[in-house]
């Protein structure tokens, strides 16, 4: 402990450090010398120019593990359907927001890699909180949480996401944030 | 003037009077043509002093803005409140609005030039029509913050009346140094007198205290304590919308405009400059603008000052410190 801490680590004691007393001649002087550095720090402002982002022409980059709208996938070569219908999304989902009709599937004409497909695979998305626990819980990495943010609608019918909406290969309107950005 | 009564209001330099009423009409259209512009400049100067565009939607780089404001509050309904003392309610801004433009009269933007004088009305008594004008948009707000019928309102009106006792001497007393030193009350001889050296030199701390003082009587930040959107929601004009509340706002601007004319009159050397005569309007423009910056620069730095603060630096510092340079002024003037 050196001088400048005359108390223990751990005492409860603190230094109240004071400023100058206000009033007279020094808080005059002294509120004019602040106010003058208060200008030169607004100035050295007005000329580092803008970091606004204009929203709908220019997007805020997402991280790549951002969580937004959710995505189902399919196999890229046989073009089949990850889902196998376990509905273990379902239980995970703590808004309650997913719904899951499983059916078998047809050996001639499968949808899915499994014995089982989804037939209604429904999110809704005016009730997701998006915390990704869908993702964490699937199985088969069929459902992920996509990039895309901007999902206002006008009816909230429109929000609940089928099975073909969340199939479809969704356009990259969110740029992605580089590495170290 | 034969009569033995003083001249209240002795013009220097006679004209036509057709060329009275065209100088009116052109500089009532210039100034009318430049705050609009003030508006949108100032707010996106203070966007740019807080890193962000400020208006940027409207028109190319939001230079349309001003004119969305003003079909938006031109467009919207003429009300009052039940409240309000009707005569009274519609009279706060028409004074407000009066007293901005008659004060526009008396800035001087040039000599007399082929028997024309580039200034509305060179009054004899100038300094002192600048002030018995100005003051009258204190009773504009005083009214209209009573006569609202609101008691924000009335808290804004309040403010406006213990803020004017407070910084109209200092005010005053910062002008009369420049006033001795030229031994006239009149605006273009005090412009002239500053042929050798503007007045910002001998007379600095009387600049100081007159912007100081200037921002108080414009009640523009820091001292926007009458309006003070936070506490008052904008004080006076409260209970005001539509076109009457955009007159407000115009006053402010117009207020502005006149004080830093009177300050660049008075301090810094006025329409004098370098170049041939005919630029000298132009020299005035280009310093009331740059004090125009000034004013948005000190809105985008200081915080709203506290009410004792205000009435204490008021008091206790600007009056005897404007006190002090009078009498130093006066000393030197008559040692010199």
């Amino acid at each position: 402990m050196s001088e400048e801490f005359p108390y223990l680590e751990d005492d409860d004691v603190v230094a109240v450090q004071r400023g100058p007393e206000p009033g007279g001649a020094g808080g005059a002087y002294r509120a004019f010398g602040e106010t003058l550095r208060g200008l030169k720090t607004t100035m050295a402002r007005l000329f580092e120019g803008p970091d606004t982002i204009q929203y709908p022409e220019e997007k805020t980059p997402v991280y790549p593990r951002f969580r937004g709208r959710h995505k189902l996938h399919k196999f890229e070569d046989t073009g089949l359907e990850k889902c196998v219908g376990c509905s273990l999304c379902a239980a995970a989902c703590p808004a309650d927001c997913i719904r899951v009709v499983a059916d078998e599937n047809d050996p001639e004409n499968r949808v899915s890699a499994g014995e089982r497909y989804a037939a209604v695979y429904e999110i809704n998305l005016s009730r997701c909180i998006f915390c990704g626990y869908c993702e964490v819980a699937c199985p088969f990495d069929a459902i992920t949480m996509g990039h895309e943010y901007e999902l206002a609608d006008y009816n909230r019918g429109d929000l609940i996401f089928t099975k073909e909406m969340l199939l479809a290969e969704s356009i990259e309107r969110a740029p992605l944030r580089r590495e170290g950005e | 003037m034969s009569s033995t009564l003083l001249p209240l209001g002795d013009v220097g330099f006679a004209e036509a009077t057709w060329i009275l009423v065209a100088k009116s009409i052109l500089i009532f259209l210039g100034v009318f043509l430049v705050v609009p512009v003030l508006t949108v400049v100032e707010r996106k100067l203070i966007g740019r002093f807080q890193h962000r565009y400020g208006p940027n939607r409207v028109g190319p780089v939001g230079t349309l803005q001003p004119l969305a404001d003003i079909l938006k509050l031109a467009g919207k309904q003429v009300f009052r409140p039940d409240a309000a003392v009707p005569f009274l309610y519609a009279l706060g801004p028409a004074l407000v609005i009066f007293s901005g433009i008659t004060t526009i009269a008396i800035l001087p933007f040039g000599d007399v030039k082929d028997g024309v004088g580039f200034y509305g009305i060179d009054v004899s008594i100038g300094v002192l029509y600048f002030f018995a004008f100005s003051s009258l948009s204190f009773y504009g707000l005083l009214l209209s913050g009573w006569a609202s019928g609101s008691k924000y309102s009335f808290l804004g009106a309040m403010r406006a009346a213990a803020q004017l006792i407070s910084y109209e001497i200092a005010l005053g007393l910062s002008l009369l140094g420049a006033v001795m030193m030229t031994g006239s009350l009149s605006l273009v001889s005090i412009v002239q007198a500053q042929d050798e050296i503007w007045f910002i030199v001998p007379q600095f701390v009387g600049f100081l205290i007159f912007m100081i003082a200037g921002f108080a009587e414009t009640n523009r930040a820091p001292f926007d304590l009458p309006e003070a959107d936070a506490e008052l929601v904008q004080g006076f004009q409260t209970e005001y919308g539509g076109t009457r509340f955009a007159s407000f706002l115009l006053a402010e601007y117009l207020e502005m405009f006149v004080v830093c004319g009177i300050a660049s009159a008075f301090f810094l050397g006025g329409w004098m400059g370098p170049g041939p005569g005919w630029l000298d309007p132009i020299w005035m423009v280009i310093k009331i603008l740059a004090l125009i910056f000034v004013f948005i620069w000190v809105r985008a730095t200081v915080p709203r000052l506290r009410y004792d603060q205000l009435m204490s630096l008021g008091w206790k510092f600007l009056l005897p410190l404007a006190t002090l340079n009078v009498l130093v002024t006066a000393v030197l003037v008559v040692v010199l």
